[in-house]
């Protein structure tokens, strides 16, 4: 029988490693005395150590990567096709067998503690993975039966996941008439109904269209306010420098990068913006700084490149002093995707 | 044997199976229980009223235990190899393999889905048989007990077929060219006093045949077979057949790279 989470995180009316309803996280959780030990000391939700992976076929995935993510971390998980991201997604997973190395989740290593650590996953996988056949509400209630929830708490949670995601109106449908976009949020809907502490996104908004994919944004940022630790793959850079607090770059099964998006993204030698002029751009504009330069682009557009140090209100104010008026400005590319790039090209010798 | 939360879990796949056989009917209940009903009327009562007496009894009370038994046999082994190879080729596995339920509960919740198709059609084939005939069940816990652990084994069979199935062609090989052929040679439709000897010892490397006059013993009264010996070879093959699955299930045949 279930039994229940008292405040201190003791469990009341169950054994050990049997389920039981924590009333200060308002969770399902299984009860065992290492966990609730964890509960209280843990700071970090996934510690890898020296993780490799070796497909049959001889290609080498990982090779001994090593990657901390603190709980309640919003945490980028970056690189290019092929560099081991999902693999390693897989491994936490436990949808791919790893080579070698260790993952542990909440303190709890994902071989030995297999059932306690997957309760605290939700898993949103790069593509499709739920029958086409079935309703959208049959979809999220399954999911929660896998996790044992009792059916009451299951078709409450599959409500409001349903509703945050704006799926509710088409819960009676079959997922094959889904759009891509509500495919993308249904996956997101299922792997949060058993309220993971940990939720891994795997690329969750490629392929959907940018009003949507800023209210998933809006709706991520929500659920890691509340607490839950989130991990997340994209190929949008934008979308990992507006939602990540820490980031690590990964390329050809090796960690490149591992560091605060704000130090990384100090680490920007130069900027580069477009200067959008209230009439003609004038010809080889000095500017007389000593860290910028600007040049014309065409008949109304400046581009400007300031070396990191120089602040923006003195190249201003040179534009100023020549009367010249700036209607927009606006960076030439990502910040993060200068970054990205350059630390591929030092990687990739 | 479970705690509340794997109860919850084998509920759910359980539901699911029988959900997805329900929904599409006549695909997974009709048919089979038209070419059941097709033998009734072609073997059973056109050539049986020519063929006289089989073993003792009318033609078509001969068949009848056997064809009962052809139809749970085939829609126990063909709803789990097509349910879990299409959660495979979906890769709606997933959503079970990344939860937190144990291997034996995922295998049983498939298994008890595969014999709910197996024993829903062989009901259906049952009451058919019963409008045929003045059939009366001699031994009705030997009849049940026979019938759940064919069920059963047939299920785990297809389980393992489809943890191997790489394609829909991988999943139609078996049942045409093992389970159709033993299923036929298995003494549905004869009995094994009339083989020669050789073929006599033949029959009897085939566990169908005693799948198939187990389940006859325990309808008419008369087998061809050790009935002790049969239930034996069940067990065994269910416990074969269970470690196997759960073996593989743990090493991620099939559904872990």
């Amino acid at each position: 029988m279930p039994g229940f989470f008292m405040p201190g995180e003791s469990l009341v009316g169950a054994a050990d490693n049997e389920i039981g309803y924590c009333f200060s996280t308002k969770q399902w959780r299984y009860s065992c005395c290492s966990f609730t030990t964890a509960v209280q000391t843990m700071t970090v939700a996934i510690s890898i150590k020296d993780l490799s992976k070796t497909y049959a076929n001889g290609f080498q995935a990982l090779k001994g990567i090593s990657l901390e993510v603190e709980q309640g971390d919003f945490f980028a998980l970056l690189g290019p096709n092929g560099a081991g991201k999902s693999t390693t997604i897989g491994i936490i997973s436990t949808l791919v067998n790893k080579t070698a190395g260790s993952v542990e989740v909440f303190g709890r290593n994902v071989d030995t503690h297999v059932y306690e650590t997957k309760l605290d996953l939700g898993v949103v996988p790069q593509e499709v993975n739920f029958s086409q056949f079935e309703k959208v509400r049959d979809i999220v209630m399954t999911q929660a039966g896998y996790y044992g929830l009792p059916r009451k708490l299951a078709a409450e949670r599959c409500e409001k996941y349903l509703k945050k995601l704006g799926l509710w109106e088409k819960r009676d449908e079959r997922s094959r008439s889904l759009s891509g976009g509500m495919k993308r949020r249904l996956m997101i809907a299922r792997a949060l109904v058993h309220e993971p502490r940990l939720l891994i996104l795997d690329e969750p908004t490629a392929g959907v269209d940018i009003e949507l994919r800023r209210s998933m944004w809006e709706f991520l940022t929500d659920i890691n306010k509340n607490g839950t630790t989130i991990i997340l793959t994209t190929h949008y850079l934008e979308e990992a420098e507006q939602l990540c607090r820490n980031i690590a770059i990964i390329d050809e099964g090796k960690i490149i990068e591992n560091t605060n998006m704000r130090e990384l993204l100090a680490q920007l030698d130069t900027q580069v913006y477009i200067l959008d002029t209230d009439g003609d751009a004038p010809d080889n504009f000095d500017l007389n700084l000593e860290n910028a330069s600007s040049e014309k682009t065409d008949e109304h557009c400046l581009e400007v490149t300031v070396s990191s140090g120089t602040h923006i209100n003195d190249v201003f104010a040179c534009f100023d002093k020549a009367g010249i008026k700036i209607k927009s400005m606006r960076s030439k590319s990502n910040r993060l995707e200068q970054l990205f790039m350059s630390r591929l090209k030092e990687s990739q010798g | 044997m479970f705690s509340n939360h794997k109860f919850i879990a084998f509920e759910t796949i359980v539901v699911r199976e029988i959900r997805r056989f329900t929904r599409i009917w006549l695909q997974t209940i009709v048919p089979p229980a038209i070419t059941i009903g097709l033998y009734f009327v072609i073997f059973g009562n056109l050539v049986g009223r020519r063929i006289g007496e089989m073993g003792g009894y009318q033609y078509m009370d001969f068949i009848i235990p056997g064809l009962i038994m052809m139809a749970v046999i085939q829609n126990s082994y063909s709803n789990v190899v097509s349910s879990f190879f299409s959660h495979k080729f979906q890769k709606s596995i997933e959503e079970v393999l990344v939860s937190p339920v144990p291997n034996y509960v995922i295998l049983s919740g498939f298994i008890v889905g595969g014999m709910a198709r197996g024993l829903a059609v062989g009901a259906i084939v049952t009451v058919m048989a019963i409008i045929f005939s003045d059939m009366e069940i001699q031994y009705p816990l030997i009849t049940i007990s026979v019938v759940l652990m064919t069920s059963i084994v047939f299920s785990l069979a297809g389980f393992i077929n489809a943890l191997f199935a790489n394609s829909f062609d991988d999943i139609s090989i078996i049942p045409t060219f093992v389970l159709t052929p033993l299923i036929y040679l298995g003494g549905v439709f004869y009995s094994s006093q009339l083989l020669p000897q050789f073929w006599q010892v033949v029959s009897k490397m085939n566990p169908i045949f005693y799948m198939v006059n187990t389940f006859r013993y325990g309808i008419l009264g008369t087998s061809d077979v050790d009935i002790t010996w049969a239930f034996m070879m069940l067990g065994v093959f269910i416990v074969i057949l269970y470690s196997s699955c759960i073996f593989l299930l743990r090493k991620g045949t099939g559904l872990r790279s």
